[in-house]
Formats: C-alpha cells, sequence, structure tokens
C-alpha cells in the first residue's frame, strides 16, 4: 500500500523522524484554519500518490490566509497525472539550505537492507543517480544487526556530508530505518530531506510503501486504506482479495500466478487482442475465489470475452470449474467466457464444465487456442 | 541423475495436518516421494495417512533421519518454520507458503546466511522441485512430468512450470530435475545456483529457463551462462506486454538503472548463447530443435 505524504509524515513522525507541523484539509475553510493554526507562511500541497506534484502546479506557500484560501482553491480538484486532488496537507514552509536525499529499501541481490543517501537530494535525485553515481552512497544494513548510530555516522561521512547537520543527520538515519523495520514498509523515502536554516533536519516530504502481506499485525493500516486512491475497478478486485491491474483492451483475463497472467497477457498480444486487465487469482483459490473474479472482470464495461487460463498446482480443477458455474448461475455475465484448464484435477474440472458447454463457455485444450478464440469473440463482439 | 531431490530424499512436510499440507503431503507420498514424517506443534504422537507427526522438527529429525522439509505452514508462522528447520540441522527447506512478510523474510535469509551455511532454502514462494519419477517436493502436479531426462527446467512462476513440463512431456521429451524457485522478491535459492547444478548433473543434456519482468536475475543469469556453461539453454521471459510495475519510489528507479523490463532480459539471454522463445507454448518444439542438435 503506498501512502500519501501526509499519512507516510505520520508514520516517520511516530518514530521521531523531524517533520514540518502541518494539518490536512478538504476543503478552503479547514485550510485557512490550518494556516492560521501553524503561521505563515505555509506549504499548502496536493495529496496524490504520484510524484512530481510541485512541476504540476500541485504544491504553493501561502504567505497569508488570503493566499491559503487561493492556493487551496487552485489546487483541490486539480487532476495530477490522472488523480484528482481531494486533500491538501497544509505544513510549515521551510526553507531548506540544503537538500539532501535519503531511503531504505531491500536489496534483492545482496540479501540485505539498502540505505541510498546523497548530498544532492531534490526534484532531480533520479538524474543526478543516473549522471554522477558517485554522488549516491549505498549502504547495507543486515537484517539481524539493524542499523547502529556507529553505522549511520558512517553512512553520513561515506556520503559526504560534513558540518552541523551531520549528528543530526545520523540520529534521523536510525529513527527511519526504526520506521522501515517496524512499519513492515517496503520502501521509506525523504526526498527531501532538508537541512534548514536553524540547523535542523527535517522530512519535507514521505514515500512511504507499506508490505500489504504484513497487514495483519497493523490494524492501524485501515485508517490508510480509506484514503487510497484506486481505480473502482481495483478498490472491488482488492476487497475480494484479488491482484488486478486494469487495461484498456477488450479480452478480460483471469489466471492463477503472476507469471502465468503475464505469460496470457502475451500470447493475447499474440493473437491480435488486447487484454482488458491482469488477475490473478493466486494459488489455491476456492470456487468462490473464482466467482469473485469473474464479477470484477465482468463489471469493466469494455470486456467483450473473458479468458480464464488456470494450470493448477496448488489450484484445484474442480473448484476452478465450479466457481465458473457458479458465476454462471449468480452474475449477469455480459461477455462469453473462454477456459483453458490444466493441471491438478483438471479432468474434474474438464468434466464439470463439459456439462455446461454453450456459447456462453466455451473450453478451449491449449492457451494458445484458447486465446484465439476470446481474441476472435471479443472482435465479433465489436463489430 | 537428478539434482536437490531423488529416492533417498527423506521428507518431513511443516503443517502436514492442515488442509494443504495433506492434501499435497499425501499426493507426494503417492506420487513416490519418501515422506518420512509432519511436524505440527501440539500434535506429536499422532499421525497423517501413518506418517508419524512430530511437535517439532529436531524431534522429527531425531527419530526420523529427515534431511528435506517441505513448509505449508500458513504466512503468518512460515518463516519461524524455515528458521526451526535449518536450526534442527534440514539441508533443503522447500517453502511453498506465500504473503510471507519482506521483513521477516529478510531476517530469515539472513539468519539462514550466518547461522545455518549447511541449509538451501527453496522458495518462499514457490512450487518446490521435483525430479520426475524420484521425487516430488511441492506442488506440480508430478503427472504432467516425463521421467528420464535429459533436460533440467529452472522458472521463477509456478505455472509457467507446469507449462514447460507439459510441452516437454507432449514432445516426448523427459526431465531429470525441475525447479521453481519462487516469486517472491528474493528466492533462497536463484537461477544460477540451479544452472550450476544443471550444468555438473551429467544427465541434464539442456535446460529451460523461465524468468519474468522486474528484478535482474535474468541478466545475472546470462551472464552466468555466457561465463560458465556449455549445456544449451532455452529461455522464455514472461511480460512483455504487461504493464509497468508498482513503481517503488526513486530508490527503485537508482537501484535498477532502467533493467528489468522483458526486452532487456530477452536480449541478455540471447547475447549469452540462449535460445529464447516468444511464448511458453514454443518451449517444447524449440528444445526438440535443439536436442537435435547435440550429439
Amino acid at each position: 500500500m503506498d501512502l500519501l505524504e501526509h499519512a507516510g509524515k505520520r508514520v516517520l513522525a511516530a518514530h521521531g523522524v523531524p517533520v514540518p507541523i502541518g494539518h490536512l484539509a478538504v476543503d478552503v475553510e479547514q485550510a485557512v484554519a490550518a494556516g492560521a493554526a501553524i503561521g505563515y507562511p505555509v506549504a499548502v500541497k496536493a495529496q496524490v500518490p504520484v510524484g512530481g506534484r510541485g512541476k504540476a502546479g500541485g504544491i504553493k506557500v501561502a504567505g497569508d490566509a488570503e493566499e491559503v484560501a487561493a492556493a487551496t482553491a487552485a489546487i483541490l480538484g486539480m487532476s495530477i497525472k490522472g488523480h484528482v486532488v481531494r486533500r491538501v496537507w497544509v505544513e510549515e514552509a521551510l526553507a531548506a539550505a540544503r537538500e539532501l536525499y535519503l531511503s531504505f529499501t531491500f536489496d534483492r541481490s545482496a540479501k540485505r537492507h539498502l540505505g541510498l543517501l546523497s548530498g544532492r537530494g531534490g526534484v532531480d535525485i533520479e538524474e543526478v543517480a543516473a549522471e554522477y553515481p558517485e554522488a549516491i552512497h549505498r549502504f547495507h544494513v543486515d537484517p539481524l544487526d539493524g542499523l547502529s548510530s556507529a553505522a549511520a555516522q558512517a553512512a553520513v561521512d561515506g556520503a559526504g556530508i560534513t558540518g552541523d547537520a551531520a549528528e543530526p543527520l545520523a540520529d534521523l538515519l536510525v529513527k527511519l530505518f526504526d520506521a522501515y523495520v517496524a512499519e513492515d514498509a517496503e520502501l521509506v523515502e525523504v526526498n527531501p530531506l532538508a537541512v534548514v536554516a536553524d540547523g535542523r533536519v527535517l522530512a519535507l516530504d514521505a514515500k512511504v510503501i507499506l508490505d500489504d502481506n504484513a497487514a495483519w499485525r497493523h490494524p492501524g493500516w485501515e485508517e490508510w486504506r480509506d484514503l487510497e486512491d484506486l481505480d473502482p475497478r481495483e478498490r472491488a478486485a482488492r476487497e475480494r482479495g484479488l491482484t488486478y491491474v486494469g487495461l484498456d483492451g477488450s479480452v478480460g483475463i483471469i489466471g492463477n500466478g503472476a507469471g502465468l497472467v503475464m505469460s496470457t497477457l502475451d500470447v493475447v498480444a499474440q493473437a491480435g487482442g488486447r487484454a482488458a486487465n491482469f488477475l490473478d487469482v493466486g494459488g489455491g483459490a476456492s470456487a468462490d475465489v473464482i466467482t469473485a473474479a469473474l464479477e470484477v472482470v465482468n463489471a469493466d464495461p469494455a470486456v467483450r470475452a473473458i479468458f480464464v487460463n488456470i494450470f493448477g498446482g496448488i489450484t484445484r480443477g474442480e473448484e476452478v470449474a465450479n466457481g465458473i458455474v457458479e458465476a454462471l448461475g449468480r452474475v449477469d455475465l455480459h461477455s462469453p467466457i473462454v477456459v483453458r484448464l490444466d493441471g491438478t484435477n483438471a479432468e474434474e474440472g474438464r468434466a464439470i464444465l463439459a456439462s455446461h458447454e454453450s456459447d456462453r463457455l466455451i473450453s478451449r485444450p491449449t492457451m494458445e487456442v484458447a486465446a484465439a478464440t476470446a481474441v476472435d469473440l471479443a472482435g465479433s463482439a465489436a463489430r | 541423475m537428478s539434482i536437490l531431490v531423488d529416492k533417498s530424499t527423506r521428507v518431513v512436510v511443516q503443517g502436514l495436518t492442515g488442509s494443504q499440507g495433506r492434501f499435497h503431503g499425501l499426493r507426494n507420498r503417492a506420487y513416490g516421494t519418501n515422506v518420512v514424517a509432519g511436524v505440527t506443534p501440539g500434535k506429536g504422537g499422532t499421525d497423517v495417512d501413518g506418517i508419524p507427526v512430530f511437535d517439532t522438527v529436531a524431534d522429527a529429525v531425531a527419530a526420523t533421519g529427515c534431511d528435506a522439509s517441505l513448509v505449508f505452514v500458513p504466512a503468518r508462522g512460515a518463516a519461524a518454520a524455515v528458521v526451526e528447520a535449518a536450526d534442527a540441522g534440514v539441508a533443503l527447506v522447500v517453502c511453498i507458503t506465500e504473503g510471507i512478510p519482506l521483513h521477516d523474510e529478510a531476517r530469515t535469509f539472513a539468519h539462514l546466511l550466518r547461522n545455518c551455511p549447511g541449509t538451501r532454502l527453496l522458495g518462499p514462494n514457490c512450487p518446490g522441485v521435483i525430479s520426475p519419477g524420484l521425487a516430488n517436493l511441492g506442488i506440480t502436479p508430478g503427472e504432467i512430468a516425463l521421467p528420464g531426462g535429459p533436460v533440467g527446467v529452472v522458472s521463477r512462476s509456478g505455472t509457467l512450470t507446469y507449462q514447460a513440463l507439459q510441452e516437454l512431456t507432449q514432445k516426448g521429451i523427459g526431465q531429470t530435475t525441475c525447479v521453481g524457485i519462487g516469486g517472491d522478491p528474493v528466492p533462497g535459492t536463484g537461477f544460477i545456483d540451479c544452472l550450476r547444478l544443471f550444468q555438473a548433473d551429467p544427465d541434464t543434456r539442456a535446460v529451460i529457463l523461465i524468468g519474468e519482468i522486474g528484478g535482474a536475475d535474468e541478466e545475472a543469469a546470462a551472464a552466468y551462462i555466457a561465463a560458465e556453461m556449455d549445456k544449451p539453454v532455452v529461455a522464455y521471459v514472461a511480460g512483455v506486454t504487461a504493464p509497468a510495475g508498482r513503481r517503488m519510489g526513486h530508490a527503485g528507479a537508482i537501484v535498477s538503472g532502467g533493467k528489468g523490463g522483458a526486452a532487456a532480459k530477452i536480449e541478455a539471454l540471447q547475447d549469452a548463447g540462449a535460445s529464447v522463445v516468444l511464448s511458453p507454448t514454443e518451449l517444447g518444439d524449440r528444445m526438440v530443435e535443439v536436442l537435435a542438435t547435440l550429439s
């Protein structure tokens, strides 16, 4: 789950990472009240789950109540990379004497955590990384040992950051790493991390991605989930426990396993069609999960045919077939379903499907033939 | 011959009394796998269809001499189950469970690396390993595999592993061993570990490698193939048309440096001399051609 800036900052602040004082506002009145409480100048910042807000005009500095009202009115309702702004974060505007970059994530190849620290933070960090890789200090943290104060100090030295900011920065590294581990984050990223005139080091922005696999030990995450800005199709899928990504074609795709579903997208493209979505039911899907997946794909008005591609390992063929049959009876399906079923208990599954075969439910023996059939049906439905 | 598992592998199933553990544990035994024990805390002294159940892996090791573990424990307890097996000295731990939190995996990897050098972890979030006709540890449907070699299979994707086995079997091409390394960000056993084992296995004459978008493991495998392998490799990479994955902040872009897309992986594998197919359904035909060129 990607946290918006305000939620990310609250998470970091709870672990002692210094952040500017701020308040969330959903309208001009709340924003003006926040400005008055904080004291001017304040920054009014669009809360959307994408970068590049500043460049898009989604961040404005306001020197008095009138300017806060004008900035908020301009930003609310604005669309940034397809995301309509429904909330702004009003916070004390701090002038950065220096902008740094700091993040923690997991390094797949080293099997250890990876810290990135740079004295050249700010909006162009990726260009800096590409052109001057030596400007980004990389350091690993062993998951069993954690990040000690001494190791944090060494990282600050390694990044070539000296002066009064060095000590508070090392302290902040330890706190940010604590937040990364304790909050089960996949990423914590602060850009810019600002050194302000009075010598304090603060997180002026916060990008936090939480690991959905750990949600069971963080009941507090439900609060953030309500604020997520998701595609309605993706929200419906998530509520049913499915992995779904909306696309813009006409062939609905349901499969088990990310690799097979990606491969199905490729095979549909090779057959001349375009997928309407990526939907992975995961391993061991029950009949209910299959029915739910069909409901989600069916709800997309662009879908003209649905291709169910299952090769069962832990997923059992009869569960898949029963789920499809259940959906036929319960859901108002407006597209024909093409099924390719192989693997564990596939024979049982195929027998169930055979007894319901019609022009709305078509079984095909291979992935390629099934893809061609689904593409053909989607094409003829469109004409 | 085979790699990783064979007839002599003595298997303990952690979570044998759960529904998945029971279903697949018994199915693995029916395949011919030497399943000698189960472990479920609190159920020691009972049995599942004649397979004795112990409270701990250490008890199972002491009583049965098991040397491989198959983990079906749910995600909340799976990392601890892997650590328990490794601490008990089990040489191969195969973790089928998906959905283990990243930080639990990170601590588990670090623990195994530091304290259990004699243990190899396969997975998590993988279909397991099957040496056709000898042993099946995991959820691969055994009937789609064909014993006798000469092809080794290694794959990041579970279901595409099955697809590859089926394509080979339908062409009458047997497999030595098929390893699903799993789709989690950090597999305990990687492509290169398996390629090295296949290269050293005298009965494996060619290898199928199945990758997918994300990370740089396929590029690293390509470098290994170019430098160390003289056996032919047929490869497939899923996700040519897949939507861009979730963006991991600037850090993701900085670390990947633009790698991770299917095109770069396919190019790296081709440059390494691998024969790359664009659909998993072409794997069987291509392997027929490749095997025909071997004397």
